[in-house]
């Protein structure tokens, strides 16, 4: 069959219609595990990307990988944000969600997912279940949903598909796509190239088979559902490329020249060594598969040790287990990437969602006195550069750089300018040369504290690396200021480092009344609600803060410009005039406590641990309230 | 050599011949009578005869006493964590195939913090030298019980004695997957032990060397008897096996023939509990070495590298991107 020939068909049928335009879409597709949802949807902000809209998608995942079907926990799914501008962040409600069954609805009406107006395509088949049960709780739902302003519309999916496949369980998800396709106007040829691209490692029937139900799932729409829109592209100037976080991650990597990811699994941080796995020996590296998260830093510290900077990746649990070992980098000076793409803690906490939970941790997790550099990423570009950044300033500073990401930029898809890639990123080789006579392991600098460090290999370099208390010749110390000097040394090279910081760009007003402050990649969501914000006239501006350790100077300043400082972060802290909570025993948010701690200044804070990206809508909320609490209380005194 | 010119010479001639000094640094500060002492003296005494350069040689090792090692040689160290000596020098090697690596830990690094990487640093099998110090005693913080402290020990967190038979490090390591070298030999018999580490760096894997060692601050009693009385040693011999000069052989009374192949006889005689053995209980040459794997595709040159970049980036590349 020339599936080419069958899309123009399609195309020219539905030329009559002429489909709305509209500035963005936010559209849920969500089922039970296995249905294929995400790779609908990732295909779906993908053919939309390539079209030249903005993007974001955000994946909804169970914490199991089979739970069992038609549960509200198991709800498996994606979220994608398609726009005419620049998309940063997954935005309020969902304009329209197709649904593979009604309970897993529930689970997103929980996380308030849904409301009044929003469009939901629901595969009918449960209406004429064999069970009286499903037939019945299926009818419930839809009463329920319709109760809430849902715009509810029963698709035929189940025998629409079954007119091509044997078993719906696989395929349904490139039927849905088609209709979406049609829904939103999308390329049918992108769509095709896409679906060519994802089943690449299959064989051609299976390709084809794709593609008819992509077509399938297209006529089905044109001929039947009422709705058709269109998101016009954006303007972009540069060429644009689009991946997620954590193969953005990836990317810098390899192009940082870092030829070692030593790593041990753990979700979300895993996929980016699966793609280093498929990738780094085309620029001459190697994955290392460690037996456990403390043998992966180890291993990391030897070969770092022995020659080039490695990286090494985790979550939560696994930084907190390589605590000793980045204590050890940062006594015996070792430079090190670690890359921490945070999840919900502590403990096991909520592998799959999203936390800023890890910000202390990763600056004061060591015991003892361990001063390193701390960055996080606020945006998926961000997450390519700073990992080639991390790499350099790891080997001036000759420091562990912890570089934090999230869940949330880890799946998270969105275009960005395409890097120029510069052979000047790429690390050095090993230096081989003859260590110069005279000079000590840890020559510190009296102003700078830093110094040069030997490599084996190098002649008359010899010297003992020791987590024990050295001096400059690297000797186990056994006079009282020598401990002193060494840690004087260790905490001025990053005061040395700090002082090439730049203060931070306001967004918005250099003063106002509210100054909103985040970190990590709540970025778009709390530049969309400082823009609606200011578009109703309230003076409220953002900053967001990049390096963490050490923190970006002239914040005292900025922050006396505004009546009031809040941090906005996806992380625990206790609210005021909850039980027991008082101005004595709150605890703030991460960022908030540690600003608090810095600057002195009279920081809030607003966060949660609902395991979701942050909300536009709901910083939107608390803009409006803030500012309203400040200036009634103002009036009153 | 005669009549020929230099330049026809293929092999690369060394910058100086090197001697024990340059093996060594500082004074070692174990306690006297320490088995530490002549395990330095005979690691010295190998890096000579195989003239390794100092700065083409690492010793690794973790925490406690036998751990102070790498500050008492002249060659490159890296004196770690307690239990993690193993991923460190897995991490040196992985990417350096050009440096000689010598692990030493001890029996509570090795055997109870750090054994989840000695089963893997086993199975790994990188051309590297681990030297077991097991004394069946904590020294360091001490005199606590030990993982290979025999039943019955009194110790500070054991005043009433241990109540766990101890780990045989011996029959433990041979049970691990891809086992390449397992010897074993003691502080005291210098000849032996020479023979023993000499034998190990010319093994292309792993080369796991128990050395029964003496503490004669906190285990006087362990192994003081055994230590004056050679018959208490069994000597494996085998051509294959770890050969001293015919005069020290002879003053070997027990002698037990072993053909260091033979993993199931190894395994059978790590259990002799009836003196100790000594000698090559097994190796295997042909066992796959994950630093081959580690050492792949090194050396590439800046401009692949970005052309391999910009391939890769080409996948995610919107096409007709700029409007």
């Amino acid at each position: 069959m020339d599936n080419g020939s069958v899309s123009n068909q399609i195309i020219s049928k539905r030329s009559s219609v002429k489909p709305k335009r509209i500035d963005q879409a936010i559209v849920e597709i969500v089922s039970d595990s296995g249905e294929g949802a995400q790779k609908c949807g990732q295909s779906l902000g993908a053919i939309s990307a390539q079209m030249g809209n903005g993007v974001w998608t955000v994946e909804i995942i169970p914490a199991e990988i089979q739970p069992p079907a038609r549960s509200r926990e198991g709800a498996s799914g994606i979220r994608v944000r398609i726009g005419s501008k620049k998309v940063t962040n997954m935005g309020n409600h969902a304009d329209l969600v197709v649904a593979l069954n009604e309970q897993v609805i529930y689970g997103r009406l929980r996380q308030n997912a849904y409301h009044k107006g929003t469009i939901m395509l629901i595969d009918d088949r449960w209406g004429t279940h064999e069970v009286e049960a499903i037939r019945h709780q299926y009818a419930t739902a839809l009463k329920e949903f319709r109760a809430l302003g849902i715009e509810v519309h029963e698709i035929p999916m189940e025998p629409e598909c079954l007119k091509i496949l044997p078993d719906t369980r696989k395929g349904k998800n490139m039927w849905v796509l088609g209709m979406l396709s049609y829904i939103f106007d999308r390329d049918l040829g992108k769509a095709e190239e896409q679906i060519r691209s994802i089943f690449k490692k299959k064989s051609k029937a299976v390709v084809d088979l794709n593609i008819q139900l992509l077509h399938a799932g297209y006529v089905w729409a044109v001929d039947n559902f009422p709705l058709h829109y269109t998101i016009p592209a954006m303007e972009v100037s540069a060429e644009q490329v689009v991946m997620n976080g954590n193969q953005a991650l990836s990317l810098g990597v390899m192009a940082a020249g870092i030829e070692l990811c030593s790593m041990y699994p753990i979700t979300p941080a895993t996929s980016v060594s699966h793609h280093l796995a498929e990738n780094i020996q085309k620029v001459g590296g190697i994955v290392h598969q460690a037996e456990d998260e403390i043998a992966a830093i180890g291993f990391a510290i030897g070969a770092s040790y022995a020659g080039k900077t490695p990286v090494t990746v985790t979550s939560g649990p696994g930084l907190a287990l390589k605590t000793e070992f980045l204590g050890l980098a940062v006594m015996a000076e070792i430079p090190l990437v670690i890359i921490d793409v945070q999840r919900g803690g502590p403990s096991t906490g909520l592998p799959t969602k999203v936390e800023q939970s890890d910000l202390l941790a990763a600056i004061y997790g060591e015991a003892g006195d361990a001063p390193k550099i701390v960055l996080a990423a606020s945006t998926i570009e961000e997450c390519f550069h700073f990992v080639i950044l991390a790499r350099k300033l790891a080997e001036a500073f000759r420091t562990p750089v912890i570089l934090l990401s999230d869940a949330n930029l880890a799946t998270g898809v969105q275009p960005f300018p395409r890097p120029k890639i510069d052979t000047d990123w790429i690390a050095p080789p090993n230096d081989q040369s003859p260590w110069q006579e005279g000079i000590k392991p840890f020559d510190w600098d009296p102003q700078t504290g830093l110094s040069k460090r030997p490599i084996p290999g190098q002649k008359e370099g010899m010297y003992t690396v020791t987590g024990l208390a050295h001096g400059p010749h690297g000797r186990v110390a056994y006079e009282p200021e020598i401990n002193q000097n060494s840690a004087e040394s260790r905490s001025r090279k990053i005061a040395a480092f700090q002082k090439t910081l730049k203060p931070p760009v306001i967004h918005g007003d250099p003063e106002g009344d509210l100054l909103l402050i985040g970190w990590g990649s709540t970025l778009g969501a709390i530049e969309e609600a400082v823009d609606k914000g200011r578009a109703l006239g309230l003076k409220v501006s953002s900053l967001h803060l990049r390096f963490l350790f050490p923190i970006v100077p002239g914040l005292v300043e900025i922050f006396s410009r505004f009546k009031k400082v809040i941090t906005v972060e996806i992380n625990y802290s206790d609210t005021p005039g909850d039980p027991m909570i008082t101005q004595e025993n709150r605890r703030y948010a991460q960022l908030a406590w540690y600003l608090r701690a810095k600057t002195q200044c009279d920081i809030d804070c607003f966060s949660n641990v609902y395991g979701q990206p942050m909300n536009p809508g709901k910083v939107l909320e608390m803009i409006k309230k803030e500012i309203a609490n400040h200036k009634s209380s103002h009036v009153t005194s | 050599m005669i009549g020929t010119s230099h330049e026809l010479c293929t092999m690369p001639l060394p910058d100086h011949h090197r001697d024990m000094e340059d093996y060594g640094k500082g004074v070692a500060r174990w306690c006297p009578g320490c088995g530490g002492h002549s395990i330095l003296a005979a690691v010295q005494r190998v890096c000579k005869d195989m003239q390794y350069p100092p700065e083409k040689t690492v010793c690794v090792s973790g925490i406690g006493c036998s751990s102070r090692f790498p500050h008492y040689m002249g060659t490159y160290g890296f004196h770690g964590l307690h239990g993690r000596a193993f991923p460190v020098a897995c991490g040196v090697k992985f990417r350096r195939p050009d440096l000689n690596v010598f692990v030493i830990t001890g029996d509570g690094d090795c055997c109870s913090i750090g054994a989840g990487h000695w089963v893997h640093a086993i199975r790994y099998n990188m051309k590297m030298v681990a030297l077991l110090f097991d004394n069946g005693i904590y020294g360091l913080t001490k005199k606590q019980t030990s993982p290979t402290s025999p039943l019955g020990t009194h110790s500070n967190t054991h005043p009433g004695g241990s109540v766990l038979p101890p780990i045989n490090p011996l029959q433990t390591t041979l049970g691990f997957a891809n086992v390449s070298f397992v010897a074993q030999t003691t502080d005291w018999n210098p000849a032996h032990l020479y023979a023993t580490i000499r034998k190990a760096a010319d093994h292309p894997g792993l080369a796991f060397v128990r050395i029964v060692q003496r503490c004669p601050v906190f285990m006087r009693d362990l192994y003081g008897d055994i230590a004056s009385n050679p018959d208490e040693l069994i000597y494996l011999s085998h051509e294959k096996g770890i050969n001293v000069k015919p005069g020290v052989a002879k003053t070997f009374k027990n002698v037990l023939a072993h053909d260091p192949t033979n993993i199931h006889k190894a395994r059978e005689y790590a259990e002799i509990t009836d003196g100790i053995p000594i000698g090559l209980f097994y190796q295997n040459i042909e066992n796959s070495r994950y630093d081959d794997y580690g050492a792949y595709n090194m050396g590439m040159s800046n401009k692949v590298k970005q052309n391999a970049m910009e391939d890769m980036l080409d996948q995610y590349t919107i096409r007709n991107s700029i409007t």
